[in-house]
């Protein structure tokens, strides 16, 4: 073997092993971080924390979290799913398409404390709300919005051409087509959407700190929508776990309180990332026919 | 030609289309008989499939393309007495490349007929027994009904869109190189097919086969440059081309 070609492959093995070690080290740093705040909240962790008292524990902050989310989702997804529907199917090129994706591009790349300022000059200064579970949401909402509209348009323009000609020649409407093949057929790639943009509200603090308030009383079994302490009350201050975390921290009280409630927003993001994964997979692979 | 009294189904006149600056189809006239087979041959780029994609107006969503001149179906301008999606329901298409979508065999057949309002499960059972029969793949497909169409051979998706398309009851089908991405056993399936399906419709097939259009089509339109060069009965076409340019497409002079 000559002096040239054995050299090729010193450098091909060093350079194999390079990208081992890049990838090991992010491996370790996410185990090893992940493990700290997950079993250190843990076991720092005393059983009452886990109650739903109005302080010293973190059920409440967990359902608000839950419960925001949810609303901004309700609100987000609609929105953003026919925003990008309508850049890949209807828009047409031209001066306000283009426009109306520098916008988007730049909502996707504000700072989230600059949302929650907008959210609070308007859901509560303008709209005179008070500080809310809504107001936060409909921030989040915001925050949200962009991703799943590029995450949409992504996925139908990454969907077979064909797909939607046949779907016309077959005589069925734009509508038709869009809501009966291409939409389900990109239900798997949305949901990935749908999941970051939960994701970015688990954790988001910033737009929530004018906006949600600290509320933790709630009242379980009041199910009178109307009343602050009733949990399903939209309109009621709400302290979400990442909020929580912020003001125990800030407040330097109870950082026992503070690592658990960090633990258990991190597990929910990865269960929830988890689960929602199996379950895209499982309708591709429904889709491309590995099953019946 | 051979059976002058065959019925027109379309009647084109003065036809001429245009991508922006570009004539794509230069003043087409020819009638295509019903119940027949007519094969539209010529070099890539020619315009036939531009020209069958106007007889189901599928150029309507293509941008800048302007159409002048009438084309009549049973006596009614397409463009100006028909509604695109009544004539879609009529004029049925399949495609180069097999496109059944992601969804199951029973679905993709049932499609047409639901967004045309059928929702009786009985109905539709019936019209996915017999559009699959239609097609010849009924008794290869009909234990796995429920499994995804992405699941079928490249051959068995095309059936499948021939199925899918049939479901709709149309009258014509229009179909651009259903073959050429599909093996030669499959071919062979599709071209006695397609011969089967001329009793019951009008069939118009783009191809790049010059065997094809002579092993299946009653009659012959040849495209060169957006001009119909010659159109007459296959056998005719292929024995004696009237024009030179025929005869040195078909002998594969050039093309």
């Amino acid at each position: 073997m000559s002096e040239r070609i054995k050299r090729a492959k010193r450098i091909d093995r060093i350079m194999t092993g390079v990208f081992y070690g890049v990838a090991i080290f992010f491996l370790v740093l996410l185990a090893a971080f992940a493990g700290k705040v997950i079993i250190g909240g843990f076991l720092g962790a005393k059983p009452e924390m886990f109650g739903f008292e109005r302080q010293g524990t973190i059920g409440n902050q967990l359902f608000n979290t839950l419960y925001l989310v949810f609303v901004a989702l309700l609100c987000s997804v609609p929105i953003g799913v026919f925003a990008g529907i309508y850049l890949a199917v209807y828009a047409k090129q031209g001066i306000l398409t283009k426009f109306l994706r520098i916008c988007i591009e730049t909502l996707s790349s504000l700072p989230s404390i600059v949302v929650g300022l907008f959210g609070y000059l308007v859901f509560l200064v303008f709209l005179g709300m008070g500080k809310s579970l809504l107001a936060g949401a409909l921030s989040v909402s915001i925050l949200t919005l962009p991703l799943l509209t590029t995450t949409t348009e992504d996925a139908i323009r990454g969907l077979p051409k064909g797909y939607f000609q046949g779907s016309l020649a077959l005589g069925a409407t734009k509508w038709q087509s869009v809501f009966h093949v291409i939409l389900p057929a990109c239900i798997p790639r949305i949901m990935t959407g749908v999941i970051l943009a939960a994701g970015r509200g688990f954790g988001e603090a910033a737009a929530l700190l004018y906006t949600t308030g600290s509320g933790s009383t709630l009242r379980w079994g009041n199910w009178d929508i109307t009343s602050p302490t009733s949990p399903l009350n939209l309109m009621r201050p709400a302290e979400t776990l990442s909020t929580q975390i912020w003001n125990l921290q800030i407040n330097g009280q109870d950082r026992a309180l503070a690592n658990l409630a960090s633990a258990v927003l991190m597990l929910l993001v990865l269960v929830f990332n988890l689960a929602a994964n199996a379950w895209s997979r499982n309708i591709e692979s429904k889709n491309s026919g590995d099953q019946s | 030609m051979s059976e002058e009294k065959a019925k027109a189904k379309f009647s084109i006149h003065g036809l001429n289309l245009r991508y922006q600056n570009f004539h794509a189809l230069k003043n087409v006239n020819m009638d295509i008989y019903e119940h027949k087979i007519t094969a539209l041959i010529g070099p890539s780029g020619c315009g036939k499939s531009t020209f069958l994609k106007t007889l189901n107006r599928m150029n309507d969503f293509v941008k800048g393309v302007t159409i002048e001149g009438k084309i009549q179906m049973d006596e009614k301008d397409i463009y100006r007495q028909m509604d695109p999606i009544e004539l879609r329901n009529k004029v049925g298409m399949v495609f180069q490349q097999p496109n059944p979508f992601p969804k199951s065999i029973y679905d993709n057949v049932a499609y047409g007929p639901r967004i045309c309002g059928i929702h009786k499960k009985a109905q539709l059972d019936e019209i996915v027994e017999k559009s699959l029969k239609q097609a010849a793949i009924w008794d290869e497909l009909k234990d796995r009904l429920h499994r995804s169409a992405l699941s079928l051979s490249g051959g068995q998706q095309q059936r499948l869109c021939i199925a899918r398309t049939l479901a709709v009851e149309p009258e014509v089908i229009l179909m651009d190189e259903p073959t050429s991405a599909l093996d030669p056993i499959s071919t062979t399936k599709i071209e006695e097919l397609a011969i089967q399906l001329k009793e019951k419709y009008t069939i118009i097939i783009v191809t790049h086969n010059m065997q094809q259009a002579s092993r299946i089509s009653d009659y012959t339109a040849f495209f060169l440059l957006g001009e119909v060069v010659e159109y007459a009965a296959t056998t005719d076409l292929f024995a004696r081309p009237q024009d030179a340019r025929t005869e040195k497409y078909i002998t594969g002079r050039f093309g």
